[in-house]
């Protein structure tokens, strides 16, 4: 079947010339169909949908609005991400074109009306006998009737411009103007064990390899079910080796999608693929090798001893090491629930409780009383248990962050919010961020101090309080729990300075900014979900809280550490200004450490620049909304730890990255503009914590304002607005 | 390439590159803008255009001196809002005779040379405007400001 509008086309009258309109996949599966091959049947709707939706619904202006606000080049992961789900919510939010959809709905109706189908990506670019980008596009399973199958075509459109595909833009050829995305809709079968097939075993070329699981494929390619191993002979189609891992779970059909199922007995015990089976499945990748001239990985799926290929393409090795190293590493931050549970728990019962304990036993040491070996050996000590926490952070910790965003994606496949990123209200607002009990406890100090006058006037004399005093109390009580921060700002440990200096100004400052956010109602999210679908949307919205909470308390916990490391050092310091040692020297040189690494000094030449009598300034610079609201006020570079302890109130935090650890300024501030861009970064977290206008992913922030340059901060619209002293009036544009 | 950097090499293309710009002028409260065609100095600093002597705007700017053209690289597409930069300059025109106009000639018509026979014309003006600031706009809305010492 192939349309006079050639809007679909029946997937065995796909040919090679149908590539730029049917995608790669589709292309294959036609060319896999036609050969007789036994393929589901199914249909590819082309790329011309795709234009005449983008045409028809003023998506073709609006997409470049939000794909070209910031070079690529410029963006990190988390601005990817938020991209991508600002483009999965304009396509969700975006109906078809009611003639198109008429259209459509004419074709797939007597096609598959109640029918299970999948919806699958064909892009254009995805593979081929150079390259192949598998996953980077989205696919969905178990899809049944019109309407759902119509909403899951956007989705898959939208999955053009995913994280994961922008990530690889590059070798997509992705570009606002020219892209497109076919989409396939196949009937599903609901394979009795499913798998992948590869020609070459990689480190064994000589075998092919067979991977399978229980159940339907997508647990596998998710991740979340390990499958059986078969290495096979290939000319003899022998099993040579069998790898079986425990067996738990099974990806299986449920309403309106997939879900993790545990294994009865009997297929816990049983090999979901007999040697008999594998067989048939290397035959049919044999097929497909010989149908293609290259080595194929081909996916494929047995119901009721009948075998089905779902996919074949050539097996690539295109991508060079380092570039793999990287992207790989943020791909594999993509987790299900499965796996998000495992680390939370992990890290709540694990590492965090570890973490602690480590702290809590080189804060008990007493320094001074170390002879200089010991002293040295300690800071060695100290050093290792941070590497090793900061190693740990980085393979444990920032996977967990994922839990949010896949919180957000499914809150927006539900609710559809014109605000993409209206999930995080339900995020916020814990009362268990740590940063924000820290805070809370500056404020009451503060607070002790603007009803003391006296002892506020002692202080700032540099008197210190009456060792008795409830203020000396409190603050001991502060600094026992949060440390004096004297870390953060670049003073030496022990010292009072910083945190006192901090409270007098929250003491002295006219307003400084509370913890206002309420939770809305978590009804509007529960009661998006059918009765059988409650237990998982809880699990999920727990998930989301634990790694919203998680992602900005983990840093604490390192900051603690960092705090033994540092006081450690200063001890080294100290006995070296008294006296020349060998056993310390070059000991207390300080590292760049967590907050100082998120830092980048001011060059000399910041803010304003001259060159022949030309004097540069930038007037108004475009990020991202971060933060909703309006704030004013002068700006305050952060460029190094020490400039935390100058910060006013009523000022606009600039930095390059903010680490929860040094947050503590922002009750005082009126505005928070970020270099390091992203919704779910330490800044904006903090800043929605407080209501704080916030602006992040500002390329050069730090080098193009200066302290004391008049900000407005539009957390509405992503913009900073500079008024220097020279410049009078509004925005410019 | 540091984004200021980026932003001079945009500036320098645009204000080099772009044939037109639109002028404004103005009669006493009344503003008025009109296409002409530009030539600039490399270092930015002057710009010269030519206009007859007969025009509303030769008229405006024997009253005020003060001019604002915008200069953009915009192709009518809904790039525009993204790839587009506009440059916005502020200055001070002042009509050119003699040596001055000679001079200034040379490099207008270097960069136009079929307005050869136009300039040439007993009632063409030349004028030159001397820039204070440049407003650059790139990405829709990221602004740089550029000033020059007089």
């Amino acid at each position: 079947m192939r349309q006079p509008s050639g809007l679909i086309i029946n997937l065995a009258d796909l040919t090679a010339n149908d590539l730029s309109r049917a995608g790669g996949k589709g292309v294959a599966l036609g060319r896999l169909a036609r050969a007789g091959l036994p393929v589901p049947p199914g249909v590819c709707i082309t790329t011309d949908v795709y234009q005449q939706y983008l045409d028809g619904t003023g998506l073709r202006q609006r997409l470049p609005l939000l794909l070209e606000r910031k070079p690529f080049s410029e963006m990190r992961w988390e601005e990817l991400w938020d991209l991508g789900l600002r483009v999965r919510a304009l396509f969700l939010n975006t109906p078809l074109p009611l003639g198109l959809a008429a259209e459509l709905t004419v074709v797939l109706t007597p096609l598959f009306d109640e029918l299970p189908v999948t919806v699958r990506s064909s892009a254009p670019a995805e593979d081929s006998a150079s390259a192949s980008f598998a996953g980077l596009h989205d696919s969905f399973v178990n899809v049944r009737g019109l309407p759902a199958i119509l909403d899951h075509l956007r989705l898959v459109w939208a999955s053009l411009w995913s994280d994961r595909a922008l990530l690889y833009r590059q070798e997509l050829g992705l570009d606002p103007e020219t892209s497109a995305m076919a989409v396939v809709v196949q009937e599903l079968v609901v394979g009795d064990c499913s798998g992948v097939a590869f020609s070459r075993c990689p480190g064994r070329e000589e075998l092919a390899v067979i991977e399978t699981v229980w159940g339907l494929n997508q647990g596998l390619v998710d991740g979340d079910v390990e499958p059986d191993r078969l290495l096979l002979e290939p000319a003899s189609g022998k099993v040579i080796e069998r790898h079986s891992p425990p067996r738990v779970h099974a990806c299986r059909a449920t309403d309106g999608g997939v879900h993790l199922a545990p294994l009865p007995p009997t297929e816990r015990e049983a090999t979901p693929l007999s040697d008999m089976a594998a067989a048939r499945v290397l035959d049919l990748l044999h097929q497909a090798e010989d149908l293609f001239g290259v080595a194929q990985d081909l996916e494929w799926t047995l119901r009721d001893e009948t075998l089905f290929a779902l996919q074949s393409r050539p097996i690539t090795t295109s991508e060079t090491p380092k570039e793999c190293g990287e992207r790989v590493w943020y791909l594999s931050l993509h987790r299900s629930i499965a796996s998000l549970k495992g680390l939370r728990q992990t890290i709540e019962e694990e590492l965090l409780p570890q973490m602690a304990g480590d702290a809590d036993r080189l804060a008990a040491v007493n320094l001074v009383a170390l002879d200089d070996e010991a002293l040295a050996e300690a800071i060695r000590e100290r050093q290792q248990v941070l590497d090793g926490w900061e190693t740990r952070y980085r393979e444990v910790c920032i996977p967990m962050a994922h839990g949010i965003r896949l919180f957000g994606q499914v809150y927006n496949d539900r609710l559809r919010p014109d605000d993409p990123f209206a999930f995080l209200d339900l995020l916020a607002g814990d009362a268990g961020l740590l940063a924000v009990q820290r805070n809370r406890e500056l404020l009451e100090l503060a607070g002790l101090l603007r009803d003391d006058s006296t002892l506020a006037a002692r202080l700032r004399d540099g008197v210190k309080p009456d060792p008795g005093s409830a203020f000396a109390a409190a603050l001991a009580g502060f600094t026992a729990r949060f440390g004096d921060l004297a870390w953060v700002m670049g003073g030496a440990t022990g010292g009072l300075e910083g945190v006192t200096t901090l409270l007098l100004e929250m003491a002295a400052a006219q307003h400084t900014t509370q913890t206002s956010r309420h939770r809305p109602d978590e009804g509007i999210f529960l009661n998006a979900f059918a009765p059988a679908e409650q237990e998982f949307a809880r699990e999920l919205l727990e998930i989301g809280r634990a790694s919203y909470r998680l992602r900005d308390n983990d840093n604490l916990f390192i900051g603690h550490l960092t705090e033994r490391l540092q006081e450690a050092r200063d001890e080294a310091a100290r006995r070296l200004t008294v006296q020349k040692n060998n056993e310390l020297a070059g000991l207390p040189v300080p590292v760049r450490e967590r907050v100082a690494k998120r830092l980048t000094p001011v060059a000399a030449t910041a803010g304003n620049r001259r060159s022949a009598g030309a004097r540069l300034q930038a007037r108004q610079l475009v990020g991202q909304s971060a933060g909703p609201g309006l704030g004013q006020g002068l700006a305050r570079v952060i460029s190094s730890p020490s400039d935390l302890a100058s910060f006013k109130a009523a000022e606009i935090l600039v930095c390059d990255a903010v680490d929860p650890n040094m947050t503590f300024v922002v009750p005082l501030a009126s505005g928070i503009v970020e270099r390091r861009g992203g919704m779910l970064i330490h800044g904006a977290i903090i800043a929605r914590e407080y209501g704080i206008p916030c602006v992040t992913g500002v390329p050069e922030a730090t080098q193009l304002i200066r302290t004391g340059d008049r900000l407005t901060v539009d957390g509405f619209l992503g913009l900073v607005i500079i008024s220097a002293a020279h410049l009078q009036g509004g925005s410019h544009d | 390439m540091t984004d200021m950097t980026g932003k001079k090499d945009i500036l320098h293309e645009l204000c080099t590159g772009q044939p037109l710009a639109v002028l404004a002028t103005a009669a006493g409260c009344d503003p008025y803008a009109s296409l002409v065609a530009v030539a600039m100095t490399a270092n930015l600093r002057q710009l010269y255009f030519a206009t007859p002597r007969a025009t509303r705007k030769w008229a405006n700017l024997a009253g005020n001196h003060q001019v604002s053209l915008l200069i953009d690289n915009r192709s009518n597409q809904i790039t525009d809002f993204s790839r587009a930069a506009a440059a916005t300059i502020l200055g001070t025109a002042e009509e050119l005779t003699g040596a001055e106009r000679e001079e200034g000639l040379e490099l207008y018509l270097a960069r136009h040379p079929h307005l050869a026979e136009f300039t040439a014309s007993p009632s063409c003006a030349l004028f030159r405007v001397q820039v204070s600031s440049i407003y650059l706009v790139t990405r829709f809305q990221n602004v740089m400001e550029f000033h020059f010492t007089p």
